[in-house]
């Protein structure tokens, strides 16, 4: 009895001196940044990343990482959302009790941000959007968006297939995640772009920009359809996906089933090089730069641009070729 | 005919077959095979290979479940056993060849070896409840995960590895030759063996079995580290479908489906009594339940309402107190009528 409860009490010391150890290398943390925020020059920013889901998000953090650097004048506190709002918002709210200089994040999905944007706007904290907009009536809630037109993007892919591919098209759909941002407009923009032309959207599906989502919907697709000419994949990885998909369908992905995507990462243009996918629009990722320019100029008090579009690019098959060794994501 | 009726499996059965029915209405050829390079392909074809990582895990849930317990950290493995194959094959000098390739299967399969290994000695040896114990690697493991990827999603160019997933042996694919036959192996060894009379009894009552004589804590441990040896499976076969170690999404939620699985297969959460057959099935259900949204185009907006309405359908379906009392119902009419 009595080596049980000293068994305990030594555990419970443990755990104690575990959590002090944590929590002092929080402090030290956070110390540091409240120095950088009342004195020097230092920016102290808190930002919440979506997730980890694609490789453009991948290219997007790392960006935002080797941008926001204490050379450049700034002290990131990041996290990962993980996909979910609710962290977000947990992420957002305990910024704000740090009481950081700048809050910046990509909302996961469109709707239900106002009350912690609400919540920075008494704590006076600027709130500059990146890649992915907020739904809201009131748009005092944040500073500036920077991302890419979205709709554009989708616009560009829907042109270039109405104006490149025959005119009799059966196209299935990947959709992006319900509800977010990139899916709703990419969508909208596509099927503004083949509108009026005999090019049908013949099945949509949520992929979730996952490779795995991309796969499995469209396997479905396949056995559910016998006569597919183009997927339009809201972003690379549901495409490569799809890629694995038509392959083992005996298919040629590229030739047979042609191949339309957004976003031009690595893999993506990888295969669109190697003749497997026909067509990206670019949704450029390296926003650091524009984060940190806006950043900078919000917490001297100068006015800000309310929308910062990114500029994007695209790339046939040919021209990704000539690029692919340049690019750095 | 009543004893078929009264068969524990037929509900579940009769609800994989109509959701393939309704299916087959949509597309008449959906349940057809042909033959293609060499492999069979067709949607019964994709059923199995997709089913092949649920499967696995299923597996070793039941099990886990019979002896009363429960495992949450089988998602969390999934992704582990993942991040490491892939990060080995990616830091290896030569990622193509075979040898990494096996290599890595070795790294990935031991690790989530150890894994269940701990599960196993917090439920067994110290006696913490099962939902408590799982939990926490259910929380932490998708932090090693992504800890071990580097918070990247890991993409590598190995065909051997991948050949896990979307190879062909003798025109099936692999991932369900593995997995139906682990699927065999276990069911030959519980039922051929007194192994499953004993899980049974360590469920029923633990205290009792172990006066009687059972290694109820080696049977306890061991249930464990099988559950996590199979999810670690699993993670190669979800990896190597896609070649991409999603630290975030590799396998999420599939410790709910696993046990959605194992309940719809007859197999009580209260432990005692399971039925591997019964697990497949639910498998099954679970796997042509995503095929079935594909092909009769549910809104994505609703599909997860589409996929609850059929579990649960399902499981009321199973339910013998709710066919009691429509039994009891239908009597008390048919006396009403006589009566009148």
């Amino acid at each position: 009895m009595k080596r049980q409860t000293f068994l305990r009490t030594g555990l419970a010391t443990l755990s104690i001196a575990a959590m002090a150890a944590m929590s002092a290398c929080a402090g030290s943390d956070s110390s540091g940044s409240e120095g950088g925020g009342s004195g020097s020059e230092t920016i102290t920013i808190g930002f919440s990343q979506v997730g980890a889901e694609s490789g453009w998000r991948a290219a997007n953090t790392k960006d935002i990482q080797d941008t926001l650097t204490e050379e450049n004048g700034f002290k990131l506190s990041f996290s990962d959302a993980q996909q979910k709002q609710e962290n977000q918002i947990q992420a957002l709210r305990s910024y704000i009790a740090q009481g950081v200089d700048v809050l910046a994040f990509s909302p996961v999905v469109e709707t239900g941000w106002d009350a912690v944007l609400q919540e920075a706007k008494s704590a006076n904290i600027p709130v500059i959007l990146t890649d992915r907009a907020v739904d809201t009536t009131d748009d005092t809630l944040f500073a500036s968006f920077i991302g890419s037109d979205f709709i554009e993007e989708g616009q560009r892919a829907g042109d270039w297939v109405v104006e490149n591919l025959d005119k009799d098209l059966k196209v299935v759909e990947l959709q992006g995640t319900t509800g977010s941002a990139p899916a709703i407009d990419r969508k909208e923009g596509f099927g503004k772009a083949i509108e009026g032309t005999d090019i049908e959207i013949i099945d949509s599906q949520t992929g979730d920009f996952t490779r795995a989502g991309g796969k499995q919907v469209m396997e479905g697709f396949l056995n559910s359809h016998d006569d597919i000419d183009l997927v339009f994949a809201h972003n690379d990885d549901m495409g490569l996906g799809a890629i694995e998909a038509i392959e083992a369908a005996g298919k040629k992905p590229g030739e047979d089933i042609k191949i339309v995507t957004i976003d031009a990462v690595k893999d993506g243009m990888q295969a669109l090089v190697d003749g497997k996918i026909n067509y990206i629009v670019e949704c450029n990722p390296l926003l650091g730069e524009d984060l940190a320019e806006i950043a900078k100029k919000v917490v001297a008090g100068e006015s800000v641009e309310k929308r910062i579009v990114v500029e994007d690019a695209a790339f046939t098959q040919d021209e990704a070729a000539e690029v692919l060794a340049d690019r750095t994501y | 005919m009543t004893r078929i009726y009264k068969h524990r499996l037929f509900w579940p059965a009769i609800a994989l077959l109509a959701l393939l029915l309704a299916c087959t209405i949509k597309r008449p050829d959906i349940l057809g095979i042909s033959v293609l390079d060499g492999h069979l392909f067709g949607a019964p074809i994709d059923i199995l290979r997709n089913s092949s990582p649920l499967l696995l895990v299923a597996v070793g849930m039941t099990l886990v479940i019979a002896t009363r317990g429960i495992d949450l950290s089988v998602g969390a493995t999934v992704a582990i056993s993942g991040a490491v194959a892939l990060t080995f094959i990616a830091s290896s000098a030569n990622p193509g060849s075979a040898g990494t390739a096996v290599g890595a299967v070795i790294v990935a399969l031991g690790l989530c070896l150890i894994l269940g290994a701990f599960n196993g000695v917090l439920v067994a040896n110290f006696g913490i409840q099962p939902i408590v114990a799982t939990l926490i690697l259910m929380t932490a493991g998708r932090g090693v995960a992504m800890l071990i990827t580097n918070g990247q999603i890991t993409t590598v160019n190995s065909a051997p590895f991948s050949k896990l997933a979307s190879g062909y042996v003798l025109g099936l694919p692999v991932a369900a030759i593995i997995a139906y036959g682990v699927f065999a192996v276990v069911a030959l060894v519980v039922r051929r063996t007194a192994l499953g009379m004993l899980l049974e009894a360590v469920g029923i009552n633990p205290e009792a079995s172990r006066l009687s004589g059972v290694k109820s804590r080696t049977l306890v441990f061991t249930v464990y580290v099988l559950c996590g040896l199979l999810s670690g499976l699993a993670g190669l076969i979800f990896a190597g479908n896609t070649m991409a170690a999603d630290a975030n999404n590799a396998g999420l939620f599939i410790e709910l489906d696993a046990i959605l699985a194992v309940v719809i297969g007859g197999t009580s959460l209260a432990g005692g009594k399971f039925n591997l057959a019964g697990t497949m099935i639910g498998v099954l259900i679970i796997t042509t339940l995503s095929l079935a949204v594909t092909v009769l185009g549910v809104s994505p907006l609703v599909t997860s309402l589409f996929k609850a309405i059929v579990v649960i359908a399902v499981t009321l379906m199973m339910s013998t107190r709710l066919r009691a009392m429509l039994g009891s119902l239908r009597e008390r009419r048919r006396y009403q009528e006589v009566g009148a």
